[in-house]
């Protein structure tokens, strides 16, 4: 199961710094993204892209994570050679991530949507 | 309890115009707010005002203006806005004569005070975002200009002011301010500035909290984006928050959006740091409490720091870049040829470079080879070559070894695009916060 199943996000910047946000469509999927969508996942999956840390912050209210990841906008939005200079597509692509939703650990959310 | 209606008639400075004068018709408001100023936009408009001491305000100021003042003058509504960029006195005169030239006798304050050029120049201040410090941008320093509180702009809005008009200034102050007006908060009750400091944030950038930035299909499906209204923050005087929207206007307030909204460009979320107070999101909670009504509570807050944040622009490099399309069967391969030829004949001619980007537009020009790997073969794909030069002429070059793969390169390149410019970057210091020193500054009216 992709992660884009289960959870929604948005990226937001700040020099070159990328911030994304990972947020549970179902309260019942948060430890999903607590024990899968890991620091050292994300940064594997932005290898190329992220050249510094990526840290995770935690928002167990609104079953949400936030991830900040420091060198991933080539140099800078005001700067960047990228086409997408702000990084905006980056929460698209971490929606890709595979989840791991063994029966037993998922429940369907459609009803959610 | 009091509360107040504050509408977010803007989020950038090219935004939507209509759903601002929807907020000041429909929305029930006592306050509208544009938030217009980007990072860099600054720096440009110090430019502009060098070339032309009346300019370097926001391009759009007079087009807003034109289209939400009589009704807000007719309401009573006082307009809050960034929109005065690198010269706010002129924005604010420009704005007085817009008024009168409509038959309106307005009120207009300018906040000056957020250039701080001249303090920074004296301190050799370290640079966050990478080593160095900003003596070593010499002569190709442009702009210095510190984040702002919201102190000034409600001091302007106590004075009586129906626009207040700011340079730069943290874009949650431009709605904490008319919170402090109305009710009174005291500078130090850091969990109500905390609280107002949400509020600004979940409404700062207009249209993406009610369903803009937001839609995907069959997973997040919105309505009528086309005629995507605006949010309205209900705020009570005990920084309780409603955020909603216009009756019949386009888009959604939901628990998704907000919650999109809440984290957006937010690093740790127990220090979201702003010139007023540290702010604290961690324990926000998000609720639906009707349709297109969502509350939001939780917010708090910690002693401001004792820094202010200061963009400073300044001349970075020069970027050159040129694209050219390929389709049909084999475009893939054609478009890879296209790029190695390129990489090559940029070192055959001897193109000053220091960083280069080859992409394929439809391929991996987003998140580069790696991340794009499992892609499928595209139908058409665009060839793009980026680099940074030290001058224009070497990035001219650039661009040029892209169009002449035309009549040198593969098979059917169409389209071909090159482009040229200066960079003007934006990079950050903190300056002690008693070295900007706010003014407020009244034209129009009977002030004139």
């Amino acid at each position: 199961m992709k992660l884009r199943e289960i959870a929604h996000s948005r990226t937001g910047d700040k020099g070159n710094i990328s911030n994304i946000s990972v947020i549970a469509y179902d309260a019942r999927h948060y430890p999903l993204l607590l024990a899968q969508v890991t620091p050292a996942r994300v940064k594997a999956h932005f290898a190329g892209v992220v050249e510094g840390e990526v840290v995770r912050y935690e928002l167990p209210r609104i079953f949400a994570l936030n991830f900040v990841m420091d060198r991933a906008l080539g140099g800078g939005v005001t700067r960047s050679l990228a086409l997408d200079a702000h990084g905006k597509s980056l929460s698209s692509a971490l929606l890709d991530l595979e989840i791991d939703a063994a029966p037993d650990r998922f429940q369907p959310i459609d009803e959610k949507r | 309890m009091r509360t107040i209606r504050i509408g977010s008639g803007a989020g950038y400075s090219g935004d939507r115009i209509e759903p601002a004068v929807e907020l000041a018709e429909k929305g029930d408001i006592q306050y509208l707010v544009f938030e217009c100023l980007g990072e860099r936009t600054v720096a440009l408009a110090q430019q502009a005002r060098l070339r032309n001491p009346e300019s370097g305000f926001d391009p759009l100021l007079e087009e807003r203006m034109r289209a939400v003042l009589p009704l807000c003058a007719a309401k009573g509504i006082k307009i809050v806005t960034n929109m005065g960029a690198a010269n706010p006195l002129a924005a604010a005169r420009k704005t007085a004569a817009i008024a009168r030239s409509v038959g309106l006798s307005l009120k207009v304050a300018a906040v000056t005070g957020d250039d701080v050029l001249d303090a920074c120049k004296q301190r050799d201040l370290p640079i966050m975002e990478f080593d160095g410090t900003i003596s070593q941008f010499g002569n190709r320093l442009i702009s210095a200009n510190a984040y702002l509180g919201a102190a000034p702009m409600a001091e302007a809005l106590s004075g009586g002011a129906d626009v207040v008009i700011t340079g730069r200034a943290s874009d949650p102050a431009l709605f904490l301010a008319p919170l402090i007006h109305a009710f009174g908060w005291p500078m130090d009750d850091w969990s109500l500035l905390g609280k107002g400091i949400v509020a600004g944030h979940m409404l700062e950038c207009a249209g993406q909290v009610t369903g803009g930035y937001f839609a995907d299909p069959s997973f997040k499906d919105v309505e009528n984006l086309a005629r995507l209204g605006f949010p309205i923050g209900e705020v009570g005087e005990d920084g309780s928050l409603i955020v909603t929207k216009v009756d019949g206007s386009g888009g959604a307030v939901t628990a998704q959006t907000c919650k999109e909204q809440l984290l957006y460009e937010v690093h740790d979320p127990t220090r979201y740091i702003q010139p007023d107070v540290t702010a604290d999101f961690s324990q926000v909670e998000i609720a639906e409490i009707g349709k297109d009504r969502v509350r939001i509570s939780g917010g708090s807050g910690s002693k401001r720091p004792p820094t202010l944040k200061v963009s400073v622009g300044y001349v970075d490099s020069f970027i050159g870049e040129g694209q050219m399309s390929y389709a049909g069967p084999g475009a893939l391969a054609r478009g890879r040829l296209a790029l190695d030829i390129v990489r090559e004949r940029l070192k055959l001619t001897g193109v000053a470079a220091n960083e280069l980007r080859f992409d394929l537009i439809g391929v991996d020009s987003l998140h580069g080879a790696r991340v794009s790997a499992h892609a499928n073969e595209p139908y058409e794909v665009r060839v793009r070559v980026s680099g940074r030069t030290d001058n224009l002429r070497e990035a001219i070059r650039i661009g040029n070894e892209v169009e002449t793969l035309y009549t040198n390169g593969p098979a059917g390149g169409g389209g071909a695009f090159k482009s040229a410019r200066d960079v003007v970057a934006v990079a950050s210091v903190l300056l002690p916060r008693e070295l900007a020193q706010p003014r407020v500054q009244f034209v129009g009216a009977d002030s004139r």
